[in-house]
């Protein structure tokens, strides 16, 4: 396959930034997307030019380090998937690809396509966890937990946290992020000790950040690549609004 | 609750509850207008009975609270959110991921708050606001209503607002449902059904009294 790259380029946070074009020649259509633009940066670095910066880590689909906002969608032409995924086959030769960082003011630029996603670590520093005593380690199902919250806390625990509910979104809002942590605890004992405390502290952190708010579109479920329902946004704003009725 | 309507979540609860206060008004609206099916005096006679009722006197601030509440928190929410991405994408394809109205709710309320100064303009001033400045109101309110919907253009303005509200219910409906936490993912698929079923009564509703008015009076 042979295809044409428009790729933003942004020397750094500082740097307006712009469009630069580029092709790639021969590529396999079982080659994934990340392996193309690695292919596209050898190339560059024969050349002498700076190779286009992007996040990655395990290339499996969990780590949630590669984003990349690619013709329009985030992780690109294809469900339930992360960029690494993602394969040359879902595009035609001949094609023109976009390729865009993600684009919210909570998540900056700091070179190329790479975004400070530390927001979210915030958010999470905030309210995101559960205080335990140390001490030796507790009895296997010494807390009876009902199968069906113990799924439906592990389903909203599927977040790697990618960012590409908050790249979709058309307000770039962080609630399907905030949602699947606040689910995950809500629905265990454990979590319910500090539950009052963790939504308020969350949903505030949230707001501080710069992140928009919810107007119940559902892009975020739909782009999520671990499939996380919009229902846990609906539990997120039950536990918010119970708790400031409890101030 | 100190600050909550200062935060995201706080300022659609707002959204939710005004919409929903006023998607019960709606549907008290459509059945009065339907009076107009049963002849002049019918629909007089109704016009005569909400003019005097005590509860309704009290409820017109109530609603014009509810109308104030919902736009000015829309603009709110919308400006905050816009503002959540500076820098837009060259390519966005949301197609594939939300549903149309979904994403133009704003745009929506803009045409309906038009066709609402436009319905004002022509009925409630006529009808209403001499109650509150002075001033004699139609005499026949049933003869305002013909005379207003025989004009073709206007008919037709009132059936696009109508159908602007229609795509404005079809996800108002269930978003407030879920911003208020009453959804999970049972409930997520039957609010989104009922909010269907809901526009489309509604949205029917109104088209028929404008069209049997143009077409049969």
């Amino acid at each position: 396959m042979n295809l044409k790259l428009r790729i933003w380029r942004q020397k750094d946070a500082k740097d307006s930034g712009r469009f630069e074009e580029y092709t790639v020649e021969n590529i396999s259509p079982d080659t994934s997307f990340l392996e193309m633009l690695d292919i596209l940066n050898n190339n560059l670095i024969h050349e002498g030019k700076e190779p286009v910066a992007f996040d990655h880590d395990c290339r499996e689909g969990i780590c949630g380090m590669c984003s990349l906002f690619i013709d329009g969608r985030a992780h690109g032409p294809d469900d339930d998937i992360t960029t690494c995924q993602l394969h040359m086959r879902k595009f035609k030769d001949g094609d023109t690809i976009t390729i865009e960082p993600w684009r919210s003011a909570a998540f900056p630029v700091i070179k190329d396509l790479v975004v400070d996603r530390s927001a979210f670590e915030k958010i999470l520093q905030a309210g995101g966890f559960i205080s335990v005593n140390t001490g030796g380690v507790p009895d296997a199902n010494a807390i009876p937990i009902p199968k069906a919250d113990a799924d439906e806390s592990m389903d909203a625990s599927a977040c790697i946290g990618c960012g590409a509910c908050v790249a979709t979104c058309k307000n770039g809002s962080a609630m399907l992020f905030m949602a699947a942590r606040v689910s995950a605890l809500a629905k265990l004992p454990q979590g319910r000790v500090e539950a009052t405390r963790r939504a308020k502290a969350m949903v505030a952190k949230m707001d501080e950040l710069g992140f928009g708010g919810c107007t119940n579109t559902g892009a975020c479920e739909a782009e999520c690549p671990k499939g996380i329902s919009i229902s846990h946004i609906a539990r997120l704003n039950r536990e918010f609004l119970c708790a400031k009725l409890k101030d | 609750m100190s600050n909550l309507f200062s935060s995201s979540i706080g300022k659609k609860l707002v959204m939710s509850l005004s919409g929903l206060f006023l998607i019960v008004f709606l549907l008290l609206h459509m059945v009065l207008n339907m009076t107009v099916f049963g002849g002049a005096e019918t629909y007089n006679a109704m016009c005569e009975f909400m003019d005097t009722n005590i509860f309704i006197k009290i409820m017109v601030p109530v609603l014009a609270a509810g109308f104030i509440f919902h736009i000015v928190y829309a603009v709110i929410v919308t400006i905050g959110n816009r503002g959540a991405r500076p820098v837009r994408y060259r390519v966005q394809n949301l197609s594939k991921s939300s549903t149309w109205e979904s994403r133009n709710m704003f745009v929506l309320g803009l045409i309906v708050i038009a066709f609402l100064v436009l319905h004002l303009y022509d009925f409630w001033a006529n009808m209403q606001l001499q109650h509150f400045v002075g001033g004699e109101v139609a005499e026949s309110p049933y003869d305002l209503v013909v005379s207003r919907f025989a004009n073709p253009v206007v008919a037709l303005c009132y059936i696009i607002g109508v159908w602007a509200l229609w795509f404005h219910l079809q996800h108002g409906f269930w978003s407030a449902f879920q911003t208020i936490g009453l959804s999970n993912q049972l409930w997520i698929r039957r609010w989104k059904c009922v909010a269907k079923v809901y526009a489309w009564i509604i949205a029917l509703g109104y088209t028929a009294v404008v069209v049997y008015t143009y077409l049969c009076l």
